[in-house]
This record gives C-alpha cells, sequence and structure tokens, in this order.
C-alpha cells in the first residue's frame, strides 16, 4: 500500500497509479472493499437472497437452451402445470413437457447440486487446511471416492435406483480413505507448507488413477467405456428418484458443513487460537471431513471427476463478497450451482446434437486460474 | 475455656480470610506440570516441560524468559489450554482444568499467539468479533454478532488504534497493524488474564513501546492479569511486576525483576556472562551483552 502514499510525489494526480503494475487487482479489490462491512442479518439475508434469486434466473435459462430450445412461457406454463398437478395427464403426452420434466429438467438440477456440493466441500476443506488451494479435486479427494465407486460398478453395482443408492456409500469410502492419508499427512508434519499439501494431492491422485486405469484395463469394454466417460466427468439425466437419493445424502453433508460455520471461521486464525476460542478442534475437524467425504462421495459417484469447481468459485465468492463462512457457505454453494448448470449446458449445446464431458470445460477454466493464482499470491498463500 | 474458645474462633476466621484472600488472588496454580509433545515411550526423554510447580497471581504482570527451546511458548500454550500436560494439574482461578470446557476456558482467558497467519481476505472488523465467539452459545456456534458484540468490538479497536482499519483487509496490513488487532481480539474476548507470546516480537522500536504501554494499561485500569513470553530481557524487566525463568523445561528462578535479574541467575540459565546495571529513569535491572 505504500506506493500509494509516494504517489502525489511523483505527479497530484491519483492516474500515478496506473504505472502500478497490479492496478487492475488494486482496482477490483477496492470495488470490493467498498462493500466490505462486517456480517450482519441484514447482508446476509441481502446476498442469499440475491444469489437464490440469480441461481433461479439461470436455472429457468438453462432449462431453456438445448437441442431444441424451449420457450420460457412454455417452461413456465408446464412448471405451473407440474405444481399444480392439473396437467400431469397432458405433460405424459406431450413431448415439449416430456422432454423438460423428464430429462432437461432433473439434469439440470443435477449440475446445480453437484457444482453447489462442489463449491461448499472446497471451501471447508481450504478452511481446515488453511489453504486457499485445496479443492477435493486438486488434493486427491474426488479421486479416491471414483476408484470407490469403480470397485463398486465393477462388481456389478448397476444403474438401478437400489445400486445408486450403494454407490455413494463405495465412494464415500474411497473419500474417507484418500482424506484420511491426507490429515494423517497434515497432522503429522509442523508447518504443512502449501506445497507439501498440493505433492501430497498430485501423489495420491497417481496411485488412486493408477487403480482405476487397472480396474479399467481389466474390466469387459463396454463396462470400460462407461466407466471411461463417467471418469471425466459427465452429468447424464438422472432420473427423479436417484436425484432424490442425492439430495439426501447432500442434505446430510450440507447441514453438518453449515453448522460449522462459526468453527471454521475461528479455525482460519490456526488451530492453537481457534482452540482458545473455545472451539473442540478435533471434534470439528473430524466432523468436517466426514461431511466433505460423504459430499464429495455422493457428487462423484453421480458425475465422475469434475475438478476445480471447489476452487474457483470459493476464491471469487471470497474476493467479493466475503470470507465469513456464515455466508461463504451458502453463497459460494449457490454460485458453484450456477457455474455448472451454465458450463453443462455449454457442453450439451456447443456442439449439438452431440455433447462432451463437462468436465472438460471445468478443467479449461479452472486450471488457467489455478495457475494465475500460484504465480500471483504467493505472499497471500504464505509461500513466501 | 470461654477465652479459649473465644481464642480459637478468632484464629479460626484469621486462618479462613488469609486463605480466601491467598486463593481469590491466585490465577494460575500449576502443580507438578510435565509435558511433551511426544506419546508413549518417548514422552518422558523428550518432555518440554517438567515438574513444573508454581503461582501465577491475578492482577500482576507475569514475564516468561528463558533460552531458545527452554518450553516458553509450550507453557503458555498449557495455560490456555491449547494442550492438555500429561502429568500434573493445572487450577485456574481455583477450578481444575479438566473441570472446565474449552468454551469455559476462553471466556476467562484469551491468548495472542507470536504470529497469526491469515490467507483468507478477512477484515480486521470481521477478526477483532471473531472474539466473541465463546461468549455466544449456538447451534455448533453459529450466532450472529449483537449491538453489544459490536461495542464491545469498537471500544477494543480503538484503544489499540486499528478502529481506522475496521474495513481493511487482513491480509494487506501491515505486520505491526494485524498484531495489534489480534490484541483487540482477545481483549473482545473480555478476558480475565490475558496470554501473549511474544508480544513484540516482529515490530519496530516504536511499535514495540506502544504494544509494551498498553499492556500495562490495561493491567492497571482493568486488573487484567497478563502472562507473556519474551526474548527481550529489559523489556520484561521494564513491564513485569514478576518474572519466571525457565531452563530446559524447569524452573529456574522466580520473582521481582530485581530479584532474578542478576549476573550469576542469567548466566547459569543463558550461559553467558552479562552486565547487569540499572535503567537510568526506572532504576530497574538493566541487561547488556559485554563487548
Amino acid at each position: 500500500m505504500k506506493p500509494i502514499l509516494d504517489a502525489p510525489l511523483l505527479t497530484s494526480s491519483p492516474g500515478a497509479l496506473s504505472s502500478e503494475p497490479s492496478i487492475a487487482t488494486r482496482a477490483a479489490l477496492n470495488v470490493a472493499l467498498a462493500s466490505r462491512r462486517a456480517l450482519t442479518r441484514r447482508r446476509w439475508l441481502l446476498w442469499v437472497s440475491a444469489a437464490c434469486v440469480a441461481a433461479m434466473i439461470i436455472f429457468l435459462a438453462c432449462l431453456g437452451l438445448g437441442t431444441q430450445t424451449i420457450s420460457y412461457s412454455t417452461i413456465l406454463a408446464v412448471l405451473m402445470g407440474a405444481v399444480t398437478g392439473s396437467s400431469l395427464e397432458l405433460g405424459l403426452n406431450d413431448p415439449t413437457s416430456v422432454i423438460l420434466l423428464q430429462v432437461r429438467m432433473p439434469r439440470v438440477l443435477l449440475a446445480f447440486l453437484v457444482g453447489g456440493s462442489l463449491a461448499m466441500v472446497g471451501v471447508a476443506l481450504q478452511a481446515l487446511l488453511r489453504n486457499p488451494l485445496a479443492d477435493p479435486f486438486v488434493i486427491g479427494i474426488s479421486s479416491g471416492a471414483a476408484l470407490g465407486a469403480a470397485i463398486a460398478i465393477l462388481f456389478g453395482l448397476g444403474i438401478s435406483v437400489g445400486s445408486l443408492a450403494a454407490l455413494p456409500v463405495c465412494a464415500f469410502a474411497g473419500a474417507l480413505l484418500s482424506l484420511m492419508i491426507m490429515y494423517r499427512i497434515s497432522s503429522a508434519q509442523y508447518g504443512f507448507s502449501v506445497y507439501t499439501l498440493l505433492l501430497a494431492g498430485v501423489v495420491l491422485n497417481a496411485i488412486f488413477s493408477a487403480f482405476i486405469m487397472f480396474l479399467t484395463s481389466i474390466a469387459d469394454p463396454i463396462r470400460a467405456f462407461g466407466m471411461y466417460a463417467w471418469l471425466m466427468g459427465t452429468l447424464t439425466g438422472p432420473s427423479w428418484p436417484t436425484l432424490g437419493i442425492l439430495v439426501l445424502y447432500l442434505g446430510v453433508g450440507l447441514i453438518i458443513l453449515g453448522m460449522h460455520a462459526q468453527s471454521l471461521n475461528l479455525l482460519t486464525l490456526g488451530e492453537e487460537t481457534a482452540r482458545s476460542l473455545g472451539v473442540e478442534v478435533e471434534r470439528v475437524k473430524k466432523r468436517v471431513f466426514l461431511a466433505s467425504a460423504l459430499l464429495t462421495g455422493a457428487v462423484v459417484s453421480f458425475s465422475g471427476i469434475i475438478g476445480f469447481v471447489g476452487l474457483i468459485i470459493p476464491h471469487a465468492v471470497r474476493l467479493v463478497v466475503s470470507a465469513d463462512h456464515r455466508l461463504l457457505l451458502p453463497v459460494a454453494g449457490l454460485v458453484g450451482g450456477m457455474f455448472l448448470m451454465l458450463a453443462d449446458t455449454v457442453a450439451r449445446t456447443a456442439l449439438s446434437p452431440s455433447e462432451f464431458p463437462v468436465g472438460v470445460i471445468t478443467a479449461l477454466v479452472g486450471g488457467p486460474i489455478f495457475l494465475w493464482l500460484l504465480t500471483t499470491r504467493q505472499t497471500q498463500l504464505g509461500m513466501k | 475455656m470461654v477465652i479459649d474458645d473465644s481464642a480459637n474462633t478468632v484464629r479460626y476466621e484469621i486462618t479462613h480470610m488469609i486463605h480466601d484472600e491467598f486463593t481469590s488472588n491466585v490465577a494460575y496454580s500449576l502443580k507438578d506440570v510435565t509435558f511433551s509433545y511426544s506419546r508413549g515411550k518417548r514422552a518422558e526423554s523428550e518432555a518440554v516441560l517438567e515438574g513444573l510447580s508454581c503461582l501465577i497471581l491475578s492482577g500482576r504482570v507475569l514475564g516468561i524468559l528463558g533460552p531458545n527451546g527452554s518450553g516458553k511458548s509450550t507453557l503458555l500454550k498449557l495455560l490456555a489450554r491449547v494442550f492438555q500436560p500429561q502429568q500434573g494439574n493445572i487450577e485456574l482461578l481455583g477450578e481444575s482444568f479438566s473441570c472446565l470446557s474449552q468454551l469455559e476456558v476462553a471466556k476467562r482467558v484469551a491468548l495472542v499467539p507470536q504470529e497469526t497467519l491469515q490467507v483468507f481476505p478477512f477484515t480486521i472488523a470481521e477478526m477483532v468479533l471473531m472474539g466473541r465467539s465463546p461468549h455466544h452459545q449456538g447451534w455448533g456456534g453459529w450466532h450472529w454478532e449483537d449491538s453489544q458484540d459490536w461495542a464491545v468490538a469498537q471500544n477494543a479497536m480503538e484503544e489499540l488504534d486499528v478502529a481506522h482499519l475496521s474495513n481493511r483487509l487482513v491480509t494487506e496490513v501491515s505486520g505491526g497493524e494485524r498484531q495489534r488487532a489480534v490484541i483487540a481480539r482477545a481483549l473482545v474476548q473480555e478476558p480475565q488474564i490475558l496470554l501473549l507470546d511474544e508480544p513484540t516480537a516482529f515490530l519496530d522500536l516504536h511499535h514495540q513501546l506502544d504494544i509494551a504501554r498498553i499492556i500495562k494499561r490495561l493491567n492497571r485500569e482493568r486488573g487484567l492479569t497478563v502472562v507473556l513470553v519474551s526474548h527481550d530481557l529489559n523489556l520484561a524487566s521494564q513491564y513485569c511486576d514478576q518474572v519466571l525463568m525457565l531452563n530446559h523445561g524447569r524452573l529456574a528462578a522466580m520473582g521481582s525483576p530485581q530479584a532474578v535479574m542478576k549476573p550469576d541467575v542469567i548466566e547459569s540459565v543463558y550461559g553467558c556472562s552479562v552486565l547487569v546495571d540499572r535503567h537510568p529513569q526506572s532504576g530497574l535491572p538493566r541487561v547488556s551483552l559485554p563487548v
């Protein structure tokens, strides 16, 4: 901040600041700071309801887009009909409402749930590990979950509703395994650095990928192809009952995370300080790790590995809205949901009628942002 | 008989009075405290603190001194119940730590760590308000700060001269400003005891003096008990009522600065000879290194 004090000596205009290389960053920060007041209930309600409205708008927009564009008046009419139940008979016969209610809506909802959960898991892991680069994909939790799910699929858990209820349990076990390894590494070493975490994540990813590759190579070709597409992160339209199962799993995890929002705030000050502020650190850590594993497991078993959502969304929301987890968690969840709804709509429509995995888009957007963070935010990450 | 009886009563009342006054003046009582970061067999050989017993009086400023690795910071963390000793017992204001929850300790004791690294963009006000957390018991710690919390935070921020920074980000302010904000966060806890780990370590002279004066003022005006760890013998001598010197996890000396800061004591603990004379203003011991 010193250059600001020095600037008037050189010229009298504040335009002298434009010689600063980080002018864009600073301007963005000043905009963010202008609205940076500590959290009140009113501010919380304002932000959360604004994010809800935005999510609703994007939800409706994404419903309309696809191989066949559906007008908004039709969408609203069908939705109203479905809610009141009056046109349910008609809905079954009319192809537009079939596409809308049985194909597109479950898929857009799935994108919303997956994106929101990944973003919230990212927030929680970042606070626990005090590392803004932590993300279920980057540190190997997602691939742990994928290994669990891959084993389950290989041993014959198909796509029936009953199996889809069991699949998240296997993925949860895999996610839990990799989280436990990560937890051991992070608590074994005093002054656990950003680099150690990233390296450990790379290695975990490599190990789990090796297992998954082995499994796909011994699986029969048709199953292997399905697994391959799933691993790249695809959102195939689920049926309503399976979506219900996902909501059940996610609900439990999200409630646990939400409950510990204030503890997560205190944990960012360091475990010792958090304890001196009355937080039962071990208990909170265990619960949040369990909830994160549950969420990642459920999400990965439905959508495969979708990377970087848990990294970029929390970072952006922190910069613009607040770092306070009571506000950050819900807003990051809603924004993450919006982001993945949009990304999936692009994946569905860009090469219509064929489509590509949504994981491609999130990696193409998230990867460069990750690299940018790694190179520009070193002081902030405590790397210098 | 009558005379004897009344004499007994008087004696009983006097001892009772002395006892009451004595216990109400004790902030901490440590009995035979042993702590090690390792567990199991190695714990005994790698003990950081060994058989430490002492009383810490309330309303005073106590300085914990000693060479690197003598267990100063560890002792401070034990006092904040960040760690629990493997052996021995610590009593806080007459209550054993084992009977108190983390939250109950947090309402009485605030800890200012040596360095607070914050990687997330919290504002100073947000961080200071986190100190109110022990006074709320919500659903998993969920609460909203009320107007009283805001008033307490505003006071503390003004006291430590960080009120003008309240909407700035913790990651953007200088080390000295951040340290003052962390102390404000500790005051917002409204503790009876303030624990500080090298509060002046990373500060320039001007800010060192600032912090030392603020600590002394809080002690005088609010009767706050202060325990601080320091490497700076002279700072401890000027601002502490009592000093405790540790050596290899054992109590080497404890008493007033005049009693403890003697060349022979310092030499036996730090292993180097020093010159001790008087501070020209305060007349308290001043330690300098020989040429």
